[in-house]
């Protein structure tokens, strides 16, 4: 039998409510001048880097993003740590916080289905994310085209741009991962606890522990070309469990035209030369083949932010609401 | 009870697996009817809410609100019913207006309409001055009347009340209770649940007595008061005199009289006897001080009610160990 009425009734009302919530919270606030601050940092640090090293690089602008100064991350391995924790930051009491202000009767008794509570929740988050990203994103084209003293052309913008996009899909994974825990724990404590676990298991713990875990399906003897790139499609299988591994292969061929495989990082940090018949090594991508190359990872992360919001929502549908 | 019938359940259940929560009640509430749920906490009462609402799924049984059914229809439902729940919440960091203007645009009021809603509700239930503080130091009661505010926004035409007046001073419940009146004085039926058996009976128009997922009695007070306590009536008397109580025992249709205290009596009887009583008093020269009847209160329906399942259970128990 259907349901009567909109799904989405009060769905703009809740996302809106949301992003008011957020942004004048104290919590973002804190967040976003982390984020900011520490990024900015890190790229002012390149750009030094890049004045002094490169002279003639046709995509000097996107070094902006992959570029680190001694001793620090790149721009894109901050984002890849911190998105994750902005992300667990606005997530975690999204529904907990309703059951533990005793709100959450109170605003179901209102002619609106549960779902455009959920949906409003998580979309009022990633909005909050998306307007952190894209004036973070505008901060440093703006920095790059003061210091460097150059604008960026086409291709860098839109590979930009796509990396932009990428970042809020990812996002849009941690986002529904903290949903989730807020919808199953009752306690945001735990929900903070637990999702924070995970950040850091699969953030710093589980690039250390893949190929261990690898280990069993990879053959002992490499004797061709073929068996090595067998073992590293294996260590790179286990390795993309992570959220972070997945972001950081999409990013690195989107912003590095020269990049034609996921593994060409991995054989040149074997002293090896990824040939494919047909093509000059070194010689830049177009925008859509670098695409076409992260395809399935990118797909692979949009699956895992729906599938991690599907199971968080058939939890709460299911959930009594007195708790 | 009105005519037009504005709830009406029939053999509702709820069960969460082998446990059952409610256990096939059937009750009807009238249009501008104040209707009761009483119980020990866990007896199935809010449950029962809930499930009017469509806020939890019903086991078996067949419920309408307005001739809505709350499990096909709940925004039909949810759109004529304001629901104030067992300490009601709010958002403490926005103010009391702000908190009613995120209810009336998810209800879907006009910006226009809106204002002057939420300003006329608030004044209703003496916030307005209150208006633009945070509810973070709001206290109990006016969190409370904030709810309430909320529902007469809405123009709910049902009010459904989860112990509204626990945890309330004295000042507090009366306000509240004036509140729930003039609800009724408005053709809004209200359905409360509560414990305070005092502060019920004096603005319930009919009770339900929940026990153990099932309403163990319905109607109106005095009408419970002689399913429970018996048709009797129960006088008592503080006056000086000696042998008063054997004389007094002589009065037609007294069948009892038991010494409560020092100079105190009282009679059990099948009439108000408290002419012949007075009467008695001064034919002996004795000075009365005190001479009052007992109402059927719902506290003594409630209580002699509980006390007798459990002497009933505690009997059948005896009567098993007695057969084993």
């Amino acid at each position: 039998m259907r349901r009567e009425g909109s799904a989405f009734a009060g769905l703009g009302v809740v996302t809106l409510k949301e992003l008011s919530d957020h942004m004048t919270g104290m919590r973002m606030i804190v967040m976003e001048w982390l984020v900011v601050l520490l990024a900015l940092g890190v790229v002012y640090t390149g750009i030094q880097q890049i004045r002094q090293v490169s002279a003639e690089d046709p995509f000097l602008f996107l070094r902006l993003f992959t570029r680190a100064g001694e001793g620090l991350p790149s721009f894109v391995s901050v984002l890849s740590f911190l998105v994750p924790l902005v992300a667990i930051g606005i997530g975690f009491d999204l529904v907990s916080s309703e059951r533990s202000q005793r709100t959450l009767s109170r605003i179901l008794s209102q002619p609106i289905y549960r779902d455009a509570l959920l949906f409003g929740k998580y979309l009022g988050g990633l909005i909050t994310i998306i307007i952190m990203l894209v004036a973070l994103w505008l901060l440093v084209i703006g920095l790059g085209i003061l210091t460097l003293g150059l604008p960026p052309g086409p291709e860098e913008v839109a590979r930009a741009l796509a990396m932009l996009v990428v970042t809020i899909v990812y996002a849009g994974v941690w986002l529904g991962l903290a949903l989730l825990f807020s919808i199953v724990f009752r306690s945001p404590a735990t929900a903070a606890f637990v999702a924070l676990g995970l950040w850091l298991f699969f953030t710093v713990l589980w690039p250390l522990l893949a190929p261990y875990a690898a280990a069993p399906f990879v053959s002992e003897t490499v004797q061709t070309p073929g068996d090595l790139l067998t073992q590293i499609s294996v260590l790179q299988a286990f390795a993309r469990v992570s959220p972070g591994s997945l972001f950081g292969e999409i990013v690195g061929v989107l912003l590095d035209p020269t990049v034609r495989s996921t593994q060409q990082p991995l054989l040149a940090s074997l002293g090896l030369v990824l040939l494919q018949p047909g093509s000059i090594p070194g010689a830049p991508l177009p925008l859509v083949q670098s695409l076409l190359v992260v395809w399935p990872q990118i797909v692979a992360m949009i699956a895992g932010a729906i599938l991690l919001f599907v199971i968080g929502y058939v939890t709460f549908q299911r959930q009594e609401v007195r708790a | 009870m009105s005519e037009e019938t504005v709830i009406e359940a029939a053999g509702l259940t709820k069960t969460y697996g082998e446990a059952v929560a409610v256990d096939h009640i059937s009750f009807k509430v009238g249009r501008g009817e104040i209707f009761g749920l009483l119980g020990p906490n866990g007896a199935g009462k809010t449950t029962t809410i809930l499930m009017l609402l469509g806020l939890t799924e019903i086991s078996s049984g067949e419920v309408r609100v307005l001739g809505h059914n709350p499990a096909r229809e709940p925004l039909s439902v949810k759109r004529v019913v304001g629901y104030l729940p067992d300490t009601v919440g709010f958002y403490d960091h926005l103010t009391a207006a702000d908190n009613l203007h995120y209810t009336a645009r998810l209800i879907g009021f006009t910006k226009d309409v809106r204002e002057k809603k939420i300003a006329e509700a608030l004044d209703r239930v003496g916030l307005a001055e209150q208006a633009e503080k945070r509810v973070g130091t709001f206290s109990r009661g006016m969190r409370q009347r904030l709810g309430l505010a909320e529902i007469l926004m809405k123009g709910a035409q049902i009010a459904i009340l989860d112990e509204p007046t626990t945890g309330l001073d004295p000042h507090a419940t009366s306000e509240l209770l004036g509140i729930i009146r003039a609800f009724k004085s408005e053709g809004v039926s209200v359905l409360l649940s509560s414990h305070m058996l005092e502060r019920v009976q004096s603005v319930c128009d009919r009770v339900a007595l929940f026990s153990g997922g099932k309403i163990a009695l319905m109607g109106t007070v005095p009408e419970l008061g002689r399913q429970v306590l018996g048709g009797g009536y129960v006088v008592d008397i503080e006056a000086d005199g000696a042998g008063l109580a054997d004389r007094l025992a002589l009065i037609p249709g007294v069948s009892g009289v038991e010494r409560t205290g020092i100079g105190k009596l009282r009679l059990h009887s099948d009439r108000d006897v408290r002419p012949e009583a007075a009467a008695e008093v001064v034919a002996m020269q004795g000075r009365l001080k005190y001479l009052g009847v007992q109402e059927a209160s719902l506290e003594a329906i409630y209580t002699r009610y509980f006390e007798s399942m459990a002497q009933e259970r505690s009997g059948v128990k005896d009567g098993e160990r007695h057969a084993a």
